[in-house]
């Protein structure tokens, strides 16, 4: 069988692939994430994929669980012939480093490498996003060089601004709210992750899409945050 | 829409938070639902108050606030026992009751449950934010001004004032009036991981007792007693997370989790509670204890169709 279906409490169901973390895997999860939606089953009111998982919630008093399973389970994934993969490809700038990336030179350091080393490996790759989690836009990405694997801070900061680039072991990622954390800080982007005002997406980033990190100077990172619209500052109310 | 100032914050209690039947269609972003953890009862206090039921209430937590009413109003307090009272003289629950201006609304000690919801008439006043009002703590956005209330807050209601109508009184049918208990049963559907569990956790889960530790909160309670075991030999792959899951962490201690959990997580689940039985966890406290039982998907569809047409006719019975 190509996945497995069962109950997750009695509004959802958990479609579950081989439980790997592989670019093949997740984009099986993206494309049967878009065949659903595409399908628009009645009863079937969420979907929320992950690694190597896609949960469809639904109403019971619309839909049965097994007529949902049976409807989900006759979608087939294996073949992507018709289906557009073309995906977005996000281009983030980065002021990396000084202010912007306190850790920085750490990981120059734990790696044996110039600072400059270290933003030329992670510029250089396309990360693909496996999936959207922890806080609202926070995008898991995968494919972090394993010459910039650094482990996490021993002890998490209490705050870490909005718009953080961190790596913390074999992941990069991007903090689109300022929170406690234990990722070591590279850089930051001025462009906003989480937009809560723009209901159609409130997040720029989504799980299947790509992105590359720019690097940037200090100067273009303050113009561009002016030139977008107003930051709030993480922790102000809306 | 014309609102008008309605309450004013005198104590604002341990957690007051505006809250609505959630936010909905997000989860996919990493946006947490939020949303009453009580939805029975929040439901109830709408539809006394003649509302729709996804009107935003206030959620009030354990220790309750003390208010001014700026406005005549009518309003209906239900779910845990908050000893409510309107100028120091006692009033009922699960009734909608008519505050004129001036009213000192005042919540006491706790006789039961642990969350007590109070709804409006027209609703609180609140932005509108991805299809939902409700307070989302943690990234500071919704209710009001994304945070619990505050000494001095003042809060509107998309209502006018509405004549006050003496003596008439609309309360719920007592069958329809839920008792909290110190000893939960919580029904649960088996979870995903279940074959994951050893067969000895499988049983201690089914046949032991759980208290609900001092960690607990809207992101979900953490429960004391038999650890449980898997037989991973690797770590869970991060997957979504149902409202009412029961996932087990390397401690082996069940974590409970509810209104305002991470949409993803990396633990196994040994189960979920089934929706009907929300409720009586969200009216758990500290020291409560819990029993966990397991019964088919089927059933517990039955359950929540029973319950459901409980609120069509209450909401028919409204117009």
């Amino acid at each position: 069988m190509q996945f497995d279906c069962r109950p997750a409490g009695d509004c959802a169901v958990l479609i579950s692939f081989e439980q790997n973390v592989s670019e093949d895997i997740n984009e099986k999860v993206i494309r049967l994430t878009e065949c659903i939606q595409k399908a628009e089953i009645h009863g079937a009111v969420e979907l929320v994929p992950a690694f190597a998982s896609l949960m469809v919630y639904y109403n019971p008093l619309q839909i049965t669980f097994n007529e949902l399973r049976d409807l989900i389970q006759s979608i087939d994934v294996s073949e992507p012939s018709r289906m557009k993969v073309e995906r977005t490809v996000h281009e983030i700038p980065v002021w990396y480093g000084g202010e912007a990336g306190p850790d920085l030179s750490f990981i120059a350091e734990y790696h044996n490498l110039t600072e400059d080393e270290v933003i030329r490996i992670h510029a250089k790759e396309t990360y693909r996003v496996y999936m959207i989690g922890f806080v609202p836009g926070f995008p898991y990405l995968g494919g972090l060089d394993s010459r910039i694997h650094t482990p996490r801070l021993k002890s998490p900061r209490l705050q870490t601004p909005a718009g953080s680039v961190g790596i913390a072991g074999q992941q990069t990622g991007i903090y689109p709210l300022s929170t406690p954390g234990g990722w070591r800080i590279i850089g930051r982007t001025p462009v906003p992750l989480f937009r809560p005002e723009q209901t159609e997406r409130p997040v720029l980033i989504s799980a299947g899409d790509a992105i590359r990190f720019i690097p940037i100077t200090e100067e273009q990172y303050s113009s561009l945050l002016n030139e977008n619209t107003p930051q709030k500052k993480g922790g102000s109310p809306i | 829409m014309k609102s008008t100032a309605v309450l004013e914050v005198i104590k604002p209690g341990m957690l007051t938070t505006i809250q609505d039947l959630g936010r909905s269609g997000y989860q996919q972003y990493g946006i947490v639902v939020s949303g009453a953890m009580d939805k029975y009862a929040m439901r109830m206090a709408n539809l006394l108050t003649g509302n729709e039921e996804n009107a935003a209430v206030l959620e009030i937590t354990l220790t309750g606030p003390v208010f001014t009413i700026l406005e005549d109003c009518k309003i209906a307090i239900t779910g845990g026992n908050l000893s409510p009272s309107a100028d120091g003289k006692s009033i009922p629950l699960w009734t909608e009751i008519d505050l004129p201006k001036g009213t000192v609304l005042k919540f006491g000690p706790i006789i039961d449950g642990c969350r007590a919801y109070l709804a409006i008439r027209g609703g609180f006043d609140s932005p509108l934010l991805m299809g939902s009002r409700s307070t989302y703590l943690r990234a500071e956005i919704g209710g009001y001004k994304g945070r619990k209330l505050q000494k001095g807050d003042v809060l509107y209601t998309y209502d006018s004032p509405t004549e006050m109508k003496k003596g008439y009184r609309k309360s719920l049918h007592s069958e329809l009036i839920p008792e909290y208990s110190n000893e939960i049963i919580l029904r649960v559907i088996k979870g995903p991981q279940w074959d994951a569990f050893t067969p000895d956790s499988q049983e201690k889960f089914l046949a032991s007792t759980y208290e609900i530790s001092a960690h607990s909160d809207r992101m979900g309670y953490r429960l004391q007693g038999e650890r449980l075991e898997t037989n991973l030999t690797q770590e869970q792959i991060t997957d979504p997370i149902p409202n009412g899951a029961i996932q087990i962490p390397s401690n082996g201690e069940p974590i409970l989790l509810l209104a305002d959990r991470q949409t993803t997580g990396g633990y196994p689940k040994i189960g979920v509670v089934v929706t009907v039985d929300l409720f009586k966890i969200a009216q758990g406290k500290p020291g409560d204890r819990i029993s966990f039982e397991a019964i088919e998907i089927e059933e517990s569809h039955l359950l929540l169709a029973e319950q459901e047409s409980a609120f069509n006719l209450l909401s028919v019975s409204n117009r």
